[in-house]
């Protein structure tokens, strides 16, 4: 999609997006990855040439409707479950490092 | 390759053979060529065993413990089990422990099946080779050079080993079918909603969809059969009760009308092989020696589908995909603030394709591109749809193949993932449009290798799908 307003995909915009999704990326990696993900827009570029005005969106197959059980109050009974598959706890939390700190 | 589940079925619920042996029998399988395919994560041998027992007391008391009795079942690592080990072939939930059990795990208890093992698949069924697996990848047992296809390449590689007669897969953009293909089974991705994803560990989730892998056209419609139906713990569920597939099964194609896609066979997508092309007209004329009226048909925006599914797929991976953070479950690698925390454990736990597919899903949704990727893509599934749709007011059926080559070496692929892509070209459409279509051998390549026929359905309509592909086992070379 390399039409005026969607510009090639830059090892920028890689460093950019790896930064919004928490991943870290060496150099080369940053490379690598730069011109495969630059392929695979590359061969989204067919797309351009739809003529898709008036055409709705389509977020699932079938026509979403909200979908309300009954409010029955269930005990599922796998809190220690869940706590034992934790990294860290504490007194039935889940513990992190400071939240507060410098921004990555 | 030995008996069906129909047959062991059959043979444990009259009493004349134990669960027990079958079981054993299976075990000594794996036991013989496990280190050779790898097609499993974790064989639970022990609770196989515990579980056999049990069905066989039952039945000693007077129990029918159902359909699938006895029959082991090997199951996709990206389907939950309580308390057994659930890695999606990653590194970032290596020895997670599930608190619950999938839907479709709870189903194929209920019929009366043995879960035997979790079978390798690509890290969060992303790859169509299995060769994405932290774990290392699975061989094709027809040809250990080859892979097996992907994602769920550990199910099928385990059904055309003989390690189960039957297993479960995921399929987002042809995850079951091209696999089926690649190792000579039979895979089905039913209608979107068919079957519970509950407990499914998500990839894409408009697209993901749980179905069997099996030796037989029979054997996967029992699975369908179990597995199908409403369940209100996933609310894209569609509240209709499981197809009757096994009754209809002997219906032939008389009298159906039925649609060789010509996109899918080279006028207009790239790359299908002269022999797979072959096979797919050879399995319309046998189609039409049964009675059906085939012809060929123009799907003319399937050609977009590729482009299209790796914009949705990954746009949606890169939001589920948001929960491995270290916090709650899995790998945590430690760092002195929670965003470095979760920086360094998502770059140390995901692997190469996953990382991909997360960044390429961040940039088509991110500020500016929204529109340009994420959202025209959405009105290419609009037109995909609608084109079926149009294609269904004259056919009951439409016809494509499976996958666009034979099984290929290992490492042919994997430095280039747009040519590994190129592999789901024909599968991504249903997904896309959210219909059911299934992928039965017919014959093989020139290199001896299995060609699947891919059988394509509207909506909901699993059974007229089984009735042709019931047609193309019993007509296959």
């Amino acid at each position: 999609m390399n039409s005026p307003e969607t510009p090639r995909l830059t090892r920028d915009d890689v460093a950019h997006v790896a930064n919004l999704a928490r991943l870290t990326l060496t150099d080369d990696e940053l490379d690598a990855f730069t011109g495969q993900l630059a392929d695979v827009l590359d061969h989204a570029a067919d797309l351009e040439a739809l003529d898709l005005d008036g055409v709705a969106p389509m977020a699932n197959p079938f026509p979403l409707v909200n979908v309300l059980r009954t409010d029955t109050p269930v005990d599922h009974d796998v809190r220690d479950e869940v706590l034992a598959a934790a990294p860290s706890i504490e007194d039935e939390q889940f513990r992190v490092p400071p939240v507060l700190g410098e921004a990555p | 390759m030995s008996a069906s589940a129909a047959a062991i079925a059959a043979d444990v619920r009259a009493g004349t053979r134990t669960a027990r042996a079958v079981v054993e029998e299976h075990l000594a399988a794996i036991d013989a060529r496990e280190d050779e395919i790898h097609a499993f994560n974790l064989v639970t041998a022990d609770a196989a065993l515990a579980r056999a027992d049990d069905l066989d007391r039952r039945i000693a008391a007077g129990e029918d413990p159902g359909p699938l009795a006895g029959v082991p079942v090997a199951l996709k690592d990206n389907i939950c089990t309580r308390g057994v080990p659930t890695t999606c072939s990653s590194r970032i939930l290596d020895a997670w422990r599930p608190p619950y059990d999938a839907t479709v795990v709870e189903r194929l208890g209920a019929a009366g099946a043995v879960a035997i093992g979790k079978t390798n698949c690509d890290e969060f069924a992303m790859g169509s080779s299995t060769e994405n697996s932290a774990f290392g990848p699975t061989r094709n047992p027809l040809d250990t050079s080859r892979v097996p296809g992907g994602s769920s390449g550990g199910s099928a590689a385990a059904v055309a080993a003989g390690f189960a007669p039957l297993a479960l897969g995921s399929d987002t953009g042809g995850s079951i079918r091209q696999p089926a293909a690649l190792c000579g089974t039979v895979g089905v991705k039913p209608t979107y909603g068919r079957v519970s994803r509950y407990g499914l560990v998500a990839f894409g989730s408009s697209l993901d969809q749980i179905g069997p892998l099996a030796a037989s056209v029979t054997d996967a419609a029992l699975v369908l059969e179990a597995i199908g139906g409403h369940d209100p713990r996933d609310s894209t569920s569609i509240p209709e009760p499981s197809p009757d597939l096994t009754g209809v099964l002997g219906g032939g194609v008389d009298g159906l009308r039925i649609g060789i896609i010509d996109e899918l066979m080279g006028e207009g997508v790239e790359g299908i092989a002269a022999d797979v092309k072959a096979r797919v007209e050879e399995a319309a004329a046998a189609l039409s020696a049964a009675g059906a009226a085939v012809e060929h048909v123009s799907v003319p925006s399937t050609v977009y589908g590729l482009s299209a599914y790796y914009l949705v797929a990954p746009a949606e991976a890169s939001s589920n995909l948001a929960r491995f953070d270290g916090v709650r479950f899995g790998l945590r690698v430690d760092a002195d603030t929670a965003a470095a925390m979760n920086t360094a454990t998502r770059t140390a736990g995901f692997g190469d394709e996953v990382k991909r597919r997360i960044m390429l899903g961040t940039y088509a949704l991110s500020a500016g591109y929204y529109d340009a990727y994420y959202g025209k893509s959405q009105k290419v599934r609009t037109l995909i749809q609608e084109d079926f749709g149009r294609a269904y007011e004259t056919y009951d059926l439409l016809l494509s193949p499976t996958a666009p080559t034979t099984a290929f070496p290992l490492g042919d692929k994997t430095g280039d993932p747009m040519l590994m892509y190129l592999n789901d070209v024909c599968t991504i459409p249903s997904n896309l449009a959210g219909h059911p279509s299934m992928s039965v051998p017919f014959g093989t390549g020139d290199d001896g290798l299995p060609i699947g026929v891919q059988v394509l359905a509207p909506a909901l309509d699993e059974a007229t799908m089984f009735r042709a592909a019931a047609v193309l086992e019993e007509a296959a070379p």
